[in-house]
């Protein structure tokens, strides 16, 4: 059986995601959609690794659920230095290559969940399955999410 | 007749009717001090631009000015009632202070000059930018106020003949979430109701409509309805104690930001009682399971503990609701300005489809609009929006339009969603759109954090036309200032929040050099020179009819579609509904009727969005989901407001309007008895919250949230615990100090809901301290209204003998 072993690597991604998604936030600022949706979207991450931690349990795995918060200090320099520069052009191309990276990350997130989903069907565990058909959903919207606004904010940024 | 002073009395006499009867009218006038009837040269028709309810009136000219105003009896919309705006308004148009010639800056200062000059400065640094940049470099914001046939010119310049992607207006702070919650509802904007849904409701629920002071003659109605025989129940869901809340029988005060969480509750009881219709859910609508499973975290208990309101009282509303034989609903700025705005609104959309009450009369949903022309701006493409309701991503609409237009499809900027004013505004701040042409609003003040605004709007590097009335705040802060006609001074359409479409036609001459806006953007486009695919000039018409003759051609087939529509059939009756075409030649009540919608995936206007994160839908998941053309119920969870008080900032600031004064002041403050009623800003306060810091009503007080802070007396009013309100009308054009302490939108937060891209200025967090005694005189609130003061004695709000109007009654028995 090497659930334990997917839950643990899925565990860890879904961290970093929620971290990076904090990350970004900071860092886009004033790019207020930015800033507000990512740190809405890092809850659905943060709530699928307490998630994790609870089933992780049955497969004798002990889990951090800390999951990655606001890290104080380093935060509000992000936040500051994204103000600083906000009247500059450049942070445009930073802000494309961010959603980019995070809709790389949501992607593998979301593949993680669909292969914990099918490894869970065949050990016949409801409670996985469950979990995973709650938090797969959530992680293909962020997912898109990042997409949509890559879609949206490249034509300017891009022809300007 | 009846002379009635209507600032007191803003509703002014009852005619009670019963459900299913028409409503009797009641033809108020009235006339400046010393003018009589006899003396009037002509009137005028038109319609009220100072809401969005769209009350036909004539305008009453003597000497070649305009000295009053008479409802329009025959009209569908007031019966022929008119409002304390409409009827005191339009003094505003002769103030002294109007625009009266361009204006350029010169060594800082604005100077006067002639229409050349501004011209060609405008035009000469659009040709420049065109040619570094390209159409990315330009950016154009407009209004809610303008005419019919003002927008579609716009919205061709700017996406045809241009192609920036850069346009949008400010219905975008007033009545993009009422569009975007009929698009993820409906896949099409477009009224479902009409304001006769009120003649045979017998339930009416306004959620955060305050529809007393928003829209005058639509309360008036429902006053009336309800001093007649079987009136109709309300249910009110406003943090403030209304007018609406006073006579409601379940009133809903939930914590500002927590609107999808009652939504969700209420939806709750609805389908654990099994009050739904079924039958209509199988037949028309796509997405009922998915919003029962996510309702079912929302038992009373739980939502009353999110909103802080009695669970009793959501088992109450919801079993009004369930048990309604026909429900109106109606939503604004309760809903649409705050956090999770469209969610919220699209669970109202779900209310009623879940149980069937659509398309039949007193089974409705209005969801409206805050401006007279908001319904144009969406319609003709100028809140950046493609006309006639055409889907950007779409190609075969994008092609149709492009024939239309006789331009490359590649010319029309389709490649994302429009740009909308907030990410417009994030663009300049960047430096990479470099020109704004400003249109009929006020940025300056109306947007939210305005320290921001400002210093945005104040940049070197930007160059900002600013076309209006008067020098506004922003105005002030413009290039090129560009004198505008306003209603009265110029003859278009307009259309109201119940599809009403009102022919508007001048009365007297503008001031001065001032031009109707219609004809400044054709200037414009000549000076431009702009061409369609065979050399022809774009746009091709040259005034007011003529545009409105190309437009309908643009309509034919859409949702809005204005085929059978013309001047001369607008012209001395009723306004009309669209759809109007040859088939329905005397226009459309109610849309939605046997459950047909436009939302099949080839027709719609929208594939809709995730109501969290605001991704579009692709083509393909649209397809998937809604293959037939169903409504589409689309459930929401509820997320925590991004700003919830603090140690710091204890109260949850909210913002909003008072009955006497539209948007910021432009013209009510420039109407005496408007300006008397309600003359200076305040700050209103629970009882509770009050005493807790020792204020007292008058007192003066500082609010302050993490951006700014402004200065204002206290009313202490019905509002509930833990919320203070701010009216947002209160710039600087007339204050007092030169220090920016005095607007709303000094404290709001920049946000803005990812769905509909709405601001949010209804879910901030604020401090209150006390200053010192007001010199124990009141706040300056109106008495009545919201703002009624709950403990000590005020001045009641009095017009006088300026204030008088007549109301001729319909004769008892008569019949319309």
């Amino acid at each position: 059986m090497k659930l334990n072993l997917a839950l643990r690597e899925l565990h860890r991604a879904e961290n970093s995601l929620a971290g990076d998604l904090l990350k970004v936030a900071d860092r886009h600022k004033v790019d207020h959609e930015v800033y507000h949706v990512a740190r809405d979207l890092a809850r659905w991450s943060q709530q699928h690794v307490h998630g994790l931690v609870e089933v992780g349990r049955r497969y004798g795995l002990n889990l951090k659920d800390d999951p990655d918060e606001d890290s104080g200090l380093l935060s509000t320099v992000r936040g500051k230095a994204s103000e600083l520069v906000g009247r500059r052009p450049e942070p445009g191309l930073v802000l494309l290559a961010d959603l980019r990276h995070l809709h790389r990350v949501a992607a593998g997130v979301s593949l993680d969940w669909e292969l914990l989903a099918q490894g869970a069907q065949a050990a016949k565990d409801a409670e996985l399955l469950a979990l995973a058909q709650q938090c797969h959903p959530q992680s293909l919207r962020q997912m898109r999410w990042a997409n949509a606004m890559l879609k949206m904010l490249s034509p300017h940024v891009l022809a300007s | 007749m009846a002379a009635r002073d209507r600032i007191a009395e803003p509703w002014g006499t009852r005619t009670p009717y019963g459900p299913g009867e028409s409503w009797p009218t009641r033809v108020d006038t009235h006339l400046a001090a010393g003018v009589r009837t006899e003396q009037v040269d002509r009137w005028v028709q038109s319609a009220s631009i100072l809401h969005s309810n769209g009350d036909a009136m004539d305008i009453a000219v003597s000497g070649g000015r305009i000295v009053g105003v008479r409802g329009r009896e025959v009209d569908r919309v007031n019966h022929g009632r008119l409002g304390p705006k409409d009827l005191f308004g339009w003094q505003a148009n002769a103030a002294a202070d109007r625009l009266s010639a361009p204006l350029v800056r010169e060594g800082g200062r604005l100077v006067e000059t002639d229409w050349d000059t501004a011209m060609d400065r405008v035009v000469h640094r659009i040709r420049e930018l065109l040619s570094e940049q390209g159409p990315s470099a330009l950016g154009f914001y407009t209004t809610g106020q303008l005419f019919l046939e003002e927008y579609y010119t716009l919205g061709v310049i700017a996406h045809g003949a241009i192609g920036t992607n850069h346009v949008d207006g400010n219905t975008r702070l007033c009545t993009a979430t009422a569009a975007e919650a009929l698009k993820e509802s409906f896949g099409c904007d477009g009224q479902p109701g009409s304001y006769s849904d009120i003649d045979h409701a017998d339930v009416i629920a306004l959620y955060g409509h305050n529809v007393a002071e928003t829209q005058t003659v639509l309360w008036m109605r429902m006053l009336d309805r309800l001093a007649g025989p079987h009136p109709p129940k309300l249910i009110c869901v406003d943090p403030r104690e209304t007018p609406v809340a006073g006579v409601a029988t379940v009133h809903l005060a939930p914590l500002p930001g927590t609107n999808v969480a009652l939504m969700n509750g209420l939806l709750h009881e609805i389908i654990r009682n099994d009050w739904v219709d079924h039958d209509y859910l199988v037949a028309h609508t796509v997405g009922y399971e998915e919003l029962t499973k996510q309702v079912e975290d929302y038992p009373p208990d739980r939502v009353a503990e999110i909103c802080q309101v009695p669970a009793e009282q959501i088992r109450d509303a919801a079993h009004i609701l369930g048990t309604a034989q026909r429900l109106l609903s109606t939503v604004l700025q309760g809903f649409y300005q705050s956090h999770q705005a469209t969610a919220a609104a699209v669970q109202v959309n779900n209310v009623n489809i879940v149980l069937g009450m659509i398309g039949k009369p007193g089974a409705g949903i209005l969801q409206m609009n805050g401006q007279p022309t908001a319904e144009n701006t969406r319609e003709c493409g100028a809140d950046g929006d493609l006309p006639g309701f055409r889907n950007w991503a779409n190609d075969s609409h994008v092609a149709e339009l492009a024939r239309i237009w006789n331009l490359e499809q590649m010319q029309i900027p389709h490649y994302s969603p429009p740009t909308h004013l907030m990410q417009m505004m994030r663009y300049v701040e960047q430096g990479t759109i470099r020109f704004l042409w400003v249109s009929g609003t006020n940025p300056a003040v109306s947007l939210p954090e305005l320290y921001r605004i400002r210093s945005i709007l104040s940049q070197q590097r930007l160059f900002l036309v600013v076309q209006d009335l008067f020098l506004t705040e922003t105005a002030e802060l413009a290039d090129v200032v560009l004198p505008a006609a306003t209603w009265g001074e110029k003859t278009g359409t307009f259309t109201n929040a119940d599809r009403t479409v009102h022919l508007s036609e001048k009365a007297v001459e503008p001031p001065g050099q001032a031009r109707p806006d219609l004809d400044i953007f054709l200037d414009y486009a000549r000076r431009m020179n702009f061409r369609d695919k065979d050399g022809q000039s774009l746009p091709p018409w040259h005034d007011a009819e003529s545009a409105f003759e190309a437009w309908k051609q643009c309509s034919a087939g859409r949702p809005c579609d204005y085929t059978g529509l013309s001047y001369a059939k607008l012209r001395g009756g009723s306004g009309i509904q669209w759809p109007c075409t040859a088939e329905h030649p005397d226009g459309t009540e109610r849309l939605y009727l046997d459950g047909q919608f436009w939302s099949a995936p080839e027709y719609c206007e929208s594939y809709g969005k995730d109501l969290i994160t605001g991704a579009p839908l692709e083509p393909t998941e649209y397809r998937a989901m809604n293959p037939t053309g169903k409504a589409v119920i689309k459930a929401a969870e509820y997320l925590l407001p991004h700003e919830p008080p603090s140690e710091e900032f204890p109260l949850h600031l909210i913002t909003g309007r008072t009955l006497f004064h539209f948007h910021t002041r432009t013209k009510t403050g420039r109407a005496p008895q408007l300006q008397a009623a309600a003359p200076e800003v305040w700050v209103e306060m629970s009882v509770k919250d009050a005493d807790n810091q020792g204020i007292g009503e008058g007192d003066v007080v500082e609010v302050s949230s993490a951006r700014g802070m402004i200065r204002a007396q206290v009313r202490i009013s019905g509002i509930r615990e833990g919320v203070a309100f701010v009216p947002f009308h209160y710039g600087y054009w007339d204050a007092s100090g030169a220090d920016h302490q005095r607007a709303a939108n000094e404290l709001t937060i920049t946000d803005w809901d990812p769905v509909s891209k709405q601001p949010i200025v209804k879910t901030a967090a604020v401090r209150v301290s006390r200053v010192g005694a007001g010199g124990g005189n009141a706040a300056p609130a109106p008495t009545n209204t919201a703002s009624r003061p709950v403990i000590a004695a005020a001045p009641a709000t009095r017009g006088g003998a300026a204030a008088n109007t007549d109301e001729k009654l319909a004769p008892p028995g008569g019949v319309r």
